[in-house]
């Protein structure tokens, strides 16, 4: 009888310590703590280019992430990028005169949409779309243009 | 040259009899664990000898392999300046594949080669004939309990040797190299994603634990009633045992992780 206890304090404390475990993995070590099912409202916008912008990657206003990148797809017949956002509706106060862009986090950090609010009374809703909206800067291409033009400044 | 293509069909055929009898075995083993769950106390007598006593081997092995990975992984990234992700790598790199597949290749050491040796003396000294005898079922009596107890297990030792890993890793990465305690866990928490990778590392070790358990306790099963049958059958069971970890390993994260 004394054995089989032990034994079962044993099991216990095993799957205890794995639980423990788990729970460690599941909010110390991977995102679920600050992934909060929270109540979205998603937004569209068309960018001429969205670059190297991915699925699940953040939208920020002022530096501060409030929503995500959900769904990326290419219109064939604007040419352009559509990326669909899903904002926690918590910040349900953005114009509709915002202005989306992508950016890059550091020179060669992961890449984001930044939102910078207009000055418009009408809030954007539900399934809005952003008008305003400015592409991701290719580094190769900027350096391309940059060099291009020193030496056309050289031959004058 | 005859006898050597009669051999050749011989063997081949002898192992898709023996693939034959083992999804048998498995078939029977999982009709038993219905009448497993009939009688908990079987269960738990297994999760103690498979589950607690592979504790202390996974959780050693878990620190030190944490540990290495902290070492290794700050002498390569700070030539890139980028200590700071050693969370990241040390997390990704345990969770998603050492965690589990060493966790496994211990366990198949630990604790199948133990079911192995097990169950072939149990059939060796006639226990098992002797059971059957008594209108006992030995697949439900033995081999489900064990079954049963393997797959439940094994995702807890591999979340149990990841996590012990990853502190570790960051006791060496922290307290002994110098980066930054809130960069180590911060740069962790955003990149590793809670579905894509704790949750598929989960499901991998569980798929570890039921091809482990399984091949053990069907070599145990299969065994030659002999002393030197049994050596061979818990042979069989790590060596076989450590090739579908490996392979499987390679399918389910191709299929896990192909996507990005």
């Amino acid at each position: 009888m004394q054995h089989t206890s032990t034994q079962d304090t044993l099991v216990g404390l095993f799957v205890a310590a794995g639980i423990a475990g788990l729970f460690f993995l599941s909010f110390q070590v991977s995102n679920l703590s600050s992934f909060t099912q929270q109540d979205t409202y998603t937004l569209t916008a068309r960018f001429e280019n969205s670059g190297g912008l991915k699925v699940k990657s953040p939208v920020s206003a002022a530096g501060v992430k409030i929503g995500q990148v959900s769904g990326i797809s290419f219109d064939p017949k604007t040419y352009q990028s559509v990326v669909v956002m899903k904002i926690d509706s918590q910040y349900n106060t953005l114009p509709d005169d915002t202005t989306a862009s992508v950016f890059t986090a550091g020179l060669l950090g992961e890449q984001y949409v930044s939102l910078e609010p207009g000055g418009s009374d009408a809030f954007l809703k539900d399934n809005g779309s952003i008008d305003i909206t400015q592409p991701a800067i290719i580094l190769e291409k900027a350096i391309g243009q940059f060099l291009f033009k020193s030496a056309s400044e050289e031959k004058k | 040259m005859i006898q050597l293509l009669q051999n050749l069909g011989k063997s081949t055929r002898s192992s898709f009899t023996k693939l034959g009898r083992a999804t048998f075995f498995l078939l029977q083993t999982l009709s038993g664990i219905l009448s497993v769950l009939l009688r908990p106390r079987l269960l738990l007598n297994q999760l103690y000898s498979v589950g607690v006593l592979s504790f202390l081997i996974i959780t050693v092995s878990g620190l030190f392999v944490g540990m290495v990975l902290g070492l290794q992984g700050y002498y390569t990234l700070s030539d890139f300046g980028a200590e700071a992700t050693l969370g990241v790598m040390v997390s990704a790199s345990l969770v998603r594949e050492l965690g589990p597949v060493v966790s496994a290749l211990l366990f198949a050491g630990r604790a199948g080669s133990a079911l192995t040796a097990e169950i072939g003396l149990m059939k060796a000294t006639e226990q098992l004939s002797g059971m059957e005898m008594m209108a006992v079922d030995p697949v439900r009596r033995i081999i489900s309990p064990r079954f049963l107890a393997g797959c439940l297990s094994m995702p807890l030792l591999a979340a149990i040797f990841s996590a012990v890993g990853i502190v570790g890793g960051q006791l060496i990465g922290s307290g002994l190299l110098g980066v930054d305690e809130g960069a180590y866990w911060s740069q962790m928490q955003a990149s590793i994603d809670f579905q894509d990778d704790i949750l598929n590392g989960v499901f991998k070790s569980f798929v570890f634990g039921w091809v482990t358990s399984w091949i053990a306790l069907f070599e145990g099963y299969d065994a030659i009633p002999t002393s030197e049958g049994v050596s061979r059958a818990t042979t069989r069971t790590v060596v076989n045992s450590a090739f579908s970890i490996l392979g499987l390993d390679f399918i389910l994260t191709a299929l896990m992780f192909g996507d990005n």
